[in-house]
């Protein structure tokens, strides 16, 4: 085994990683955003924007996300209103385009993740707080929501993963983040095995580290559920 | 000047589909009024319940809480309340007890019963956190104030919703069958809580099973049969020779 090799490859892959985080926080940041806005027309009782919200959903859900990444990086392009908008500066870099198509898609999927935990709320809670007086935004934000995200944590942290490594596919609309980095190392150096184990393995890594950060949030947020502390001392 | 009702309901009505629930209820309660709905099961008590807060909405009728009616409209040919606003207002003037409990799982007992003072009737925390552990040592949980509603018994539950609904100081209690959820140990302790209550003055309306509760707590009894008040009146009347056929035979079920 090339020790040196491998070292000098997981210090060039490394050099990507900020890359890599960037791509991630942000679409997870922004797609997050998004779903919440999804899922409030979905769930809001609008038959107009929950039609729009559902036709969004199965869109973004129903298509390769790669197809939807290079439509938006080729696509946009195309027409006119866009390139001389005042988003282009922004919309002609290809990490902005990697981003956008990541956020849109998990906002896609995370909406019909929280809409899940939404109908998980059992409706007598609901009618609880609706009797001593709440409703609208005070019973979503009071009683709908901190319950409804207890249940879509689970498959919620499954999604972000699934967010950490679709980033890698960011390297194919030109993105230097840790898989394009690798790819261009391999066509350098024709040594595949082991540049790929070591980006591998940093993704192994940063899923880790978020999987334990979602862990621990689930532990949190479930005091509830465990069994109960021993008796208080009087 | 007479007196204004803490809660007058005058000719409730309530379809669901086809079925006639409720054809035409009517009620009073004064300051310090107790009064069981007793009636056998499909009879339209809760559904009467529910639709004092709203919680269900009634075809026709009116609610007025101490003196202030619920606004009503017609809108696309049903009977909706016109202010969400004032629904809310109303409610949080009403404390509603149910038959399970339905406290907030994911807050403690204590989270519970300050929910709504602070975030309903924007009250300061400190002072309902006070007012909260007085409230559960009354119903005699003060020792569970941290703990989780799944770590209760039924029981305890229930004495915490009442608390909790006690919090908002409502100008009305209604129970819907408090005690009906629970193991039959564990009913006495929670009518022990609503006798007190109702020794102090506090103005309750109760749909229940329990005929030593309307007996022997309440000043009034009202018999539901069919969506009707089929008779009402004070228990001894009620349960003595005054009783009404129909009523008579509903209690002898109870005897049996």
């Amino acid at each position: 085994m090339d020790i040196a090799f491998l070292s000098s490859t997981m210090v060039t892959l490394l050099k990507a990683l900020p890359v890599t985080l960037a791509l991630f926080a942000l679409s997870v940041t922004i797609g997050c955003v998004l779903a919440l806005v999804i899922v409030w027309m979905r769930v809001g009782g609008n038959r107009y924007l929950a039609a729009f919200a559902k036709g969004y959903i199965f869109v973004f859900r129903g298509s390769p996300l790669l197809i939807q990444m290079f439509l938006v990086f080729y696509g946009l392009a195309q027409f006119d209103f866009i390139r001389n908008g005042p988003l282009w500066p922004l919309l002609r870099e290809p990490f902005v385009c990697a981003v956008l198509s990541l956020a849109l898609c998990t906002g896609g999927y995370s909406a019909e993740i929280f809409r899940g935990g939404i109908r998980s709320v059992p409706p007598r809670e609901i009618e609880a707080a609706r009797a001593i007086g709440m409703s609208g935004f005070l019973l979503v934000r009071r009683i709908i929501a901190p319950i409804a995200l207890r249940y879509a944590l689970p498959a919620y942290s499954t999604e972000v993963v699934l967010m950490m490594k679709s980033t890698s596919l960011a390297s194919l609309v030109t993105v230097w983040e840790v898989t394009g980095v690798a790819q261009r190392l391999i066509s350098h150096t024709y040594r595949t095995m082991e540049v790929f184990l070591c980006a591998a393995v940093i993704y192994l890594v940063l899923n880790f580290i978020v999987l334990q950060a979602m862990a621990l949030l689930e532990h949190v947020l479930s005091r509830h559920l465990r069994a109960a502390p021993p008796a208080a001392k009087v | 000047m007479p007196e204004v009702p803490r809660l007058s309901v005058r000719d409730i009505r309530k379809s669901f589909g086809s079925h006639e629930v409720l054809r035409g209820i009517s009620l009073e309660a004064r300051d310090g009024d107790v009064i069981s709905l007793l009636g056998a099961s499909g009879s339209g008590k809760s559904t009467f319940l529910r639709c004092i807060n709203l919680l269900e909405v009634a075809d026709g009728g009116e609610v007025w809480v101490d003196g202030e009616q619920i606004r009503m409209v017609q809108k696309g040919g049903r009977n909706r309340p016109a202010s969400q606003k004032q629904v809310d207002h109303i409610r949080a003037e009403l404390g509603m007890v149910f038959q399970s409990f339905n406290l907030w799982s994911h807050m403690t007992i204590l989270q519970n019963v300050v929910e709504g003072p602070v975030h309903v009737l924007k009250r300061p925390r400190a002072e309902c956190v006070e007012e909260a552990h007085a409230l559960l040592r009354k119903v005699g949980i003060g020792d569970k104030a941290d703990a989780y509603p799944a770590h209760l018994s039924g029981g305890q539950q229930q004495r915490a919703a009442i608390a909790r609904a006690l919090a908002m100081k409502p100008k009305v209690m209604l129970f819907d069958e408090p005690t009906s959820a629970l193991d039959p140990e564990l009913v006495g302790e929670v009518l022990r809580v609503m006798r007190a209550l109702a020794e102090e003055g506090t103005t309750m309306l109760v749909v229940t099973h329990e005929m030593g509760f309307a007996r022997n707590v309440s000043n009034r009894v009202a018999f539901m049969r069919e969506g009707l008040v089929d008779s009402m009146g004070p228990p001894q009347e009620m349960f003595g020779a005054g009783a009404s056929p129909a009523f008579r035979q509903f209690i002898g079920h109870f005897q049996a």
